[in-house]
């Protein structure tokens, strides 16, 4: 029982850690003195803090215009996400056709393709398309990684809201139409924000699409992976773009964490 | 007000028959109950008459208009659901004018008319509240006063009552029961419970697998069951069953009971004429319990006496049968003691036991 219980804990721990760990020193590093930055041995907790770094990052030639089109990016996405996963949710939520079960696992099982095989084929077909270094090119692709998560979130939060509702609405002279609008919607609104920013980080934090797909538009992950990568940035520039990046995710993900519980709850059961 | 013609309704899922040519006339004003067993396709049919469920076959008509195709608000309906189906983002006031809202009546009448159904029901004090804050049966009546604030022609009860403590149950019965009686809908009601029908209900329809075997008042359907299933399934305890050999019938019918013969009203003669075995069913308040050997009384045996506060239950042993018998609360009898049961022999109901239907008394 104790041992048991022992075992849990430490488990936990070790997950937390695994995941903390990182963001801690990032952030550590991310308002660190550039001069501390470079000493050997590094001191793990540095005696002074400096936003040098920061400032440095956000002066960077195309943070700004690498941030807004993360953002544009981000928000079609949602709105192309939700216009496909949507009604496909409420179809799974409310009716019982043929091949119901066989779309939901497909759905999913797109999740288990890996993404990298595709990036050639892609990138030609985008090309061909004239869709190569374009923002509605990314967000296409982030659509698409997008719509098995919401599909699963949406439809579970219309299926926990009670069909019976939007029938006791058609009794009353509600079209089926009105009865969704009226009814459901106003109750999964909470439910659809959620998935709406969850889908928002998935975007915000892609890389390899981006960097695939883009060469003057880049979103800000691609723009951090491109110059570390292609012109060697230097380690303070790597940590505060770092801390950039992972700070809306972290904002978000707080906000929306007991939304995230109880709906990936309801897709359990 | 509006009387409601049912015709040959058939619903089927895939395989599974709902409803099978179900057909049933409702009078202007009437409370008929639905009462069956889960699965007898009582709350399908009830959703089929509110526009919520398609049909195979057959033609509803409500007032003499054919609603068969007509959606769930043009039909002249309104419904109450087992869950309430409350609308939870809503004050308890939008809930109720919600109907009218969606027909458009003007924001003057819809709160006049709402106050009307809250001061009917008793739930003026609660019209600013969610109906998170509400307990059970405060919910209960809210979906009632949404469904008659839109003075439905026909209303229509899934099981209203299912969801309620037994104590509240009790009272939201007679709740109805008044409410009916003021507005005087005609009202089609389901439910489970054979208390709820019989204490509601102008007239019972018995329903099993997707069919309505006995339809009548509550009392016709109490004292004369059309056949086994209907007497099982009706009274607390059920009617007895207990198995006999027709003996002779000139004049009067006699029928053999373990060894002992009865005399029975004669009974018409049904198609193929009267089996030589038959089924015979009496309700445990019409026996009466001797301890002595008494002309045609049926030698028994208790085996329990049960006090349930009003009487007691007596159960006791007749051959390889088992009979339950109400009686006064201060009978006593120790287990093991041989009893005679004089039946009622007017309260005798003879069933053939390979049909289970009843043989009418002629």
């Amino acid at each position: 029982m104790t041992l048991r219980r022992l075992g849990i804990y430490s488990a936990a721990l070790v997950i937390s850690a695994w995941v903390a760990v990182p963001l801690l020193l990032i952030s550590i590093a991310a308002f660190t003195p550039r001069d501390v930055l470079y000493q050997w041995p590094r001191p793990l907790w540095p005696e002074q803090f400096t936003l040098e770094t920061m400032r440095f990052f956000l002066r960077f030639t195309g943070v700004w215009q690498s941030t807004l089109n993360s953002v544009f990016v981000a928000v079609l996405t949602i709105g192309l996400a939700f216009a496909i996963a949507a009604p496909a949710s409420y179809a799974l939520a409310r009716f019982r056709f043929r091949g119901r079960d066989s779309l939901q696992l497909a759905i999913l099982a797109t999740k288990m393709f890996p993404a990298t095989v595709l990036s050639i084929p892609l990138a030609v077909a985008f090309i061909r398309w004239h869709l190569y270094d374009t923002l509605l090119g990314v967000a296409l692709v982030h659509t698409a990684l997008s719509i098995p998560f919401v599909t699963v979130i949406v439809t579970s939060v219309f299926v926990g809201i009670s069909y019976e509702l939007e029938e006791a609405a058609m009794t009353l002279g509600s079209s089926r139409a009105q009865a969704f609008l009226r009814v459901t919607l106003p109750m999964a609104l909470p439910g659809l924000a959620a998935a709406g920013i969850f889908t928002f980080v998935l975007s915000w934090n892609e890389v390899f699409a981006a960097t695939i797909l883009t060469l003057n538009h880049r979103t800000l992950p691609a723009l951090i992976v491109d110059s570390v990568i292609g012109a060697g940035a230097p380690l303070h520039f790597r940590f505060a773009g770092g801390f950039f990046m992972i700070v809306p995710a972290l904002i978000i993900i707080f906000l929306i964490r007991r939304y995230l519980l109880t709906l990936w709850g309801v897709t359990v059961r | 007000m509006a009387e409601i013609e049912l015709r040959s309704l058939r619903k089927t899922y895939g395989k599974v028959v709902a409803i099978n040519d179900l057909s049933v006339h409702i009078p202007d004003g009437e409370f008929l109950v639905l009462l069956g067993p889960s699965g007898c396709g009582k709350t399908t049919t009830l959703r089929a008459l509110a526009g919520l469920e398609t049909l195979d076959r057959g033609r509803i008509l409500i007032g003499g208009r054919d609603v068969t195709l007509l959606a769930p608000g043009k039909r002249g309906i309104a419904m109450v659901f087992q869950s309430y189906a409350v609308f939870p983002h809503m004050r308890v006031f939008d809930n109720i004018v919600f109907g009218l809202r969606m027909r458009g009546v003007p924001p003057g009448d819809q709160r006049t008319r709402a106050h009307e159904v809250a001061d009917l029901l008793q739930i003026r004090n609660l019209l600013d509240r969610y109906p998170a804050q509400l307990s059970g049966g405060q919910r209960q009546r809210v979906a009632v006063a949404r469904a008659i604030v839109m003075r439905p022609d026909v209303l229509l009860m899934d099981e209203p009552l299912s969801n309620l403590d037994a104590l509240l149950r009790l009272h939201m019965r007679a709740e109805l029961k008044r409410l009916h009686r003021e507005l005087r809908a005609t009202t089609v009601y389901v439910t489970h419970d054979q208390v709820e029908a019989l204490s509601l209900g102008d007239r019972i329809a018995v329903m099993k697998e997707g069919e309505i075997i006995q339809c009548a008042t509550p009392s016709v359907i109490y004292d004369t069951p059309a056949n086994r299933f209907v007497g099982s399934f009706i009274g607390s305890p059920p009617m007895n069953f207990l198995s006999g050999t027709v003996a002779g019938a000139d004049g009067s019918l006699r029928v053999e009971v373990a060894g002992t013969v009865l005399a029975l009203p004669p009974r018409a003669h049904p198609a193929g004429g009267t089996p030589a075995q038959v089924t015979i069913g009496i309700r445990p308040e019409h026996i009466a319990v001797e301890f002595s050997a008494v002309p045609a009384a049926v030698p028994a045996q208790v085996s329990v006496l049960e006090p349930i506060g009003s009487h007691q239950l007596l159960t006791a042993q007749v051959g390889a049968d088992i009979v339950k018998v109400t009686v006064p609360p201060e009978f006593a009898a120790e287990p093991g003691r041989a009893v005679w049961l004089r039946f009622d022999p007017a309260r005798v109901r003879l069933m053939d036991p390979a049909t289970g239907q009843a043989i009418a008394v002629s």
